[in-house]
């Protein structure tokens, strides 16, 4: 009982903050309402027993990409008060493409999902041991490929940092 | 389930009889964080900014607060009281509602990070987070986003660097902090703190610090980059009082700036906990005495005896942690701030190099010296049911590493040459007066 009490209100405050990302005006008060669906996506990988997983999500989303994006829109915005309206026909295609999506998605879900129950209050947390065995045996070469990635972003970023340092200095 | 068990079993066993259900738990739990647990942050908080003054007053040749209360003692509730009845600013151009959330973002991570802090075997307020020092990380790690927000919403320059400068360094330094705690965790073997500080139960030789000749240069790192992490010690930029008025929390006045200082001085608190629990032994004595009456009193399940073990436990970290505190406030009060650039030169060129050579040294020490010593003296739920006593010659010989015992021997005898020759070199030039580069080299000519 007490597991769906609190599944719904993580739920509750995802779904919320999702729409007042939507819906905000201010983009940096749409910033925090994403910080807030993160740490309630956060909660119900606890729910599942996932810690690690809500753990990383806290770090990668919150502590990384959240960061990121609050980096990028301070550093860009004009002002505090930047509003941005939707007019008449993006309005319409919006609540157009959006009621199909979510249709879609509802219908496919709970086709797929029908009979599913929440995790078990008792049982114990899936052990971190069991997901370094499989990052390190059986998905090697996902793991491997994800790194190189990584690493292909970071020399990108530094080399577009350091070229526009260079040609903003002129040859210092 | 996190919130299900935020409460010590032991302690619930005294009071209910045994292990109530849910929902009196839930209400058992509420009523515990809203006493012990915000309390507890609360004091801590308090007796951390004393103690600070009265440290920097000593270092600075005076006296710290003397006045109100014993030596001072009183001095942080008078503050508190000032903070609390001070008028509550709002600039009017910040935005109203992201300036009031700030320090609430900057604190909540905090708070929560006293989860998983293992005071003793079983006073912890989550015992069943298997993940414990990865929580910790991830949740001070979002401490950061408190921080842009207070330096943006107070539409001021000076916040605004403020907070940019902080984003930045807490953002840079958080790959060396991660990268040796993996060290640290590598060399137990588990994420979680409390397995962490039983494993540690064999005596000052099974404390993790020297598990690895790379541990001792892990914690350093791991000091160096929770300092900074901290915007403490010398990578205070953010808050640099002589040259940022006072940085992202410039428009914050009363209790909302109360709420930053308090995030501040809890954080050094969990900060100083991890050390303590990862790498200094957590709640154990050096003699091994603690982990081996504590086997002893759970094998005949004495509740009054468990409890004194839990409460002398409390007490060692505590001191433990309140030593690293004042070694986090000694460098303060000592070294000067260097500049932002430096401050990344540091974790980028630095630490982040060292840190990288730390794990792969330990990670190939683990593959190649097996048997390694440090098991405790009992069996730990979590690892390999045999206890081990390195103090017993047979043990070596029948788990089949001489070769370890061989290379540890090496090793340790390299060890202490090194620390001789250290010793030596601080006591020669303390007697001579001149350090020995000085006796080497020629002085300079006094010009005319």
């Amino acid at each position: 009982m007490l597991e769906t009490i609190l599944f719904y209100l993580f739920a509750f405050i995802t779904v919320a903050s999702g729409v007042g990302v939507v819906m905000s005006r201010n983009i940096v008060r749409g910033c925090m309402m994403f910080l807030a669906s993160l740490v309630g996506v956060a909660g119900l990988y606890f729910l599942l027993h996932a810690e690690f997983l809500a753990a990383t999500q806290l770090v990668i989303y919150v502590g990384g990409t959240l960061i990121l994006i609050i980096f990028g829109v301070m550093l860009t915005s004009r002002s505090l008060a930047t509003h941005d309206e939707p007019h008449g026909r993006e309005v319409g295609a919006a609540v157009l493409i959006g009621l199909v999506l979510a249709v879609s998605l509802c219908w496919a879900i709970g086709r797929r999902f029908a009979d599913i129950r929440p995790a078990s209050g008792t049982a114990e947390g899936y052990p971190t041991v069991v997901l370094g065995q499989a990052l390190t045996g059986d998905f090697l070469l996902p793991f491997e490929l994800v790194s190189v990635v990584l690493l292909v972003v970071m020399i990108g970023a530094a080399y577009l940092a350091k070229g526009r340092l260079h040609e903003s200095q002129g040859g210092a | 389930m996190i919130l299900a068990d935020i409460t010590p079993t032991l302690l619930q066993r005294l009071l209910f009889g045994a292990v109530p259900g849910p929902l009196v738990n839930v209400l058992y739990s509420l009523a515990l964080i809203a006493t012990v647990y915000t309390a507890g942050i609360g004091m801590i908080a308090l007796l951390g900014i004393y103690a600070e003054r009265k440290v920097a007053g000593h270092i600075q040749s005076r006296f710290g607060p003397n006045r109100v209360g014993p030596i001072g003692l009183l001095q942080s509730i008078a503050d508190g009281i000032k903070l609390i009845t001070k008028e509550d600013l709002r600039p009017a151009a910040a935005d109203r509602v992201l300036f009031v959330l700030a320090p609430y973002l900057a604190f909540a991570p905090v708070f929560a990070s006293f989860l998983a802090i293992p005071f003793a075997p079983d006073a912890v307020f989550e015992s069943h987070l298997s993940v414990g020092i990865f929580w910790i990380l991830a949740i001070l790690s979002m401490e950061v986003i408190g921080i842009i927000l207070a330096g943006w919403a107070s539409n001021s320059k000076w916040s605004l660097y403020g907070g940019m400068r902080q984003a930045c360094q807490m953002v840079c330094f958080e790959i060396p902090l991660g990268l040796s705690i993996i060290v640290g965790v590598m060399a137990a073997g588990t994420l979680d703190l409390i397995v962490l500080g039983h494993r540690q139960g064999g005596g000052l030789h099974t404390w993790l610090i020297f598990a690895n000749p790379f541990m001792p240069l892990a914690f350093l790192a791991y000091f160096v980059a929770s300092l900074a992490s901290n915007k403490r010690a010398p990578f205070d930029l953010p808050e640099s009082e002589s040259e940022l008025v006072a940085g992202y929390h410039t428009e914050y006045s009363g209790l909302r700036f109360s709420f930053f200082y308090f995030a501040e001085y809890a954080a050094m608190f969990v900060v100083a906990a991890i050390q303590v629990a990862m790498f200094l032994g957590a709640w154990n004595d050096p003699l091994g005495l603690f982990g081996f009456y504590y086997a002893h009193f759970k094998a005949q399940d004495n509740l009054a005896a468990l409890l004194i073990m839990n409460g002398i436990g409390m007490a060692i970290f505590i001191g433990k942690v309140m030593i690293l505190i004042f070694v986090q406030m000694w460098i303060r009060w000592t070294l000067p701030r260097p500049r932002i650039d430096q401050v990344l030169y540091a974790s980028i060129k630095v630490l982040l190099p060292m840190t990288c050579l730390l794990l792969l040294g330990a990670a190939l020490w683990g593959l190649m010296i097996s048997g390694m010593p440090g098991q405790p003296w009992s069996p730990v739920p979590g690892l390999p049911d045999q206890a081990f006593n390195p103090w017993r010659w047979g043990h070596w010989r029948t788990t089949g590493t001489v070769g370890a015992l061989v290379t540890q021997s090496v090793l340790a005898a390299m060890g202490a040459v090194f620390f001789l020759l250290i010793i030596g070199y601080i006591a020669r030039a303390w007697w001579t007066g001149r350090s020995v580069r000085q006796r080497l080299t020629e002085p300079e000519p006094i010009p005319d």
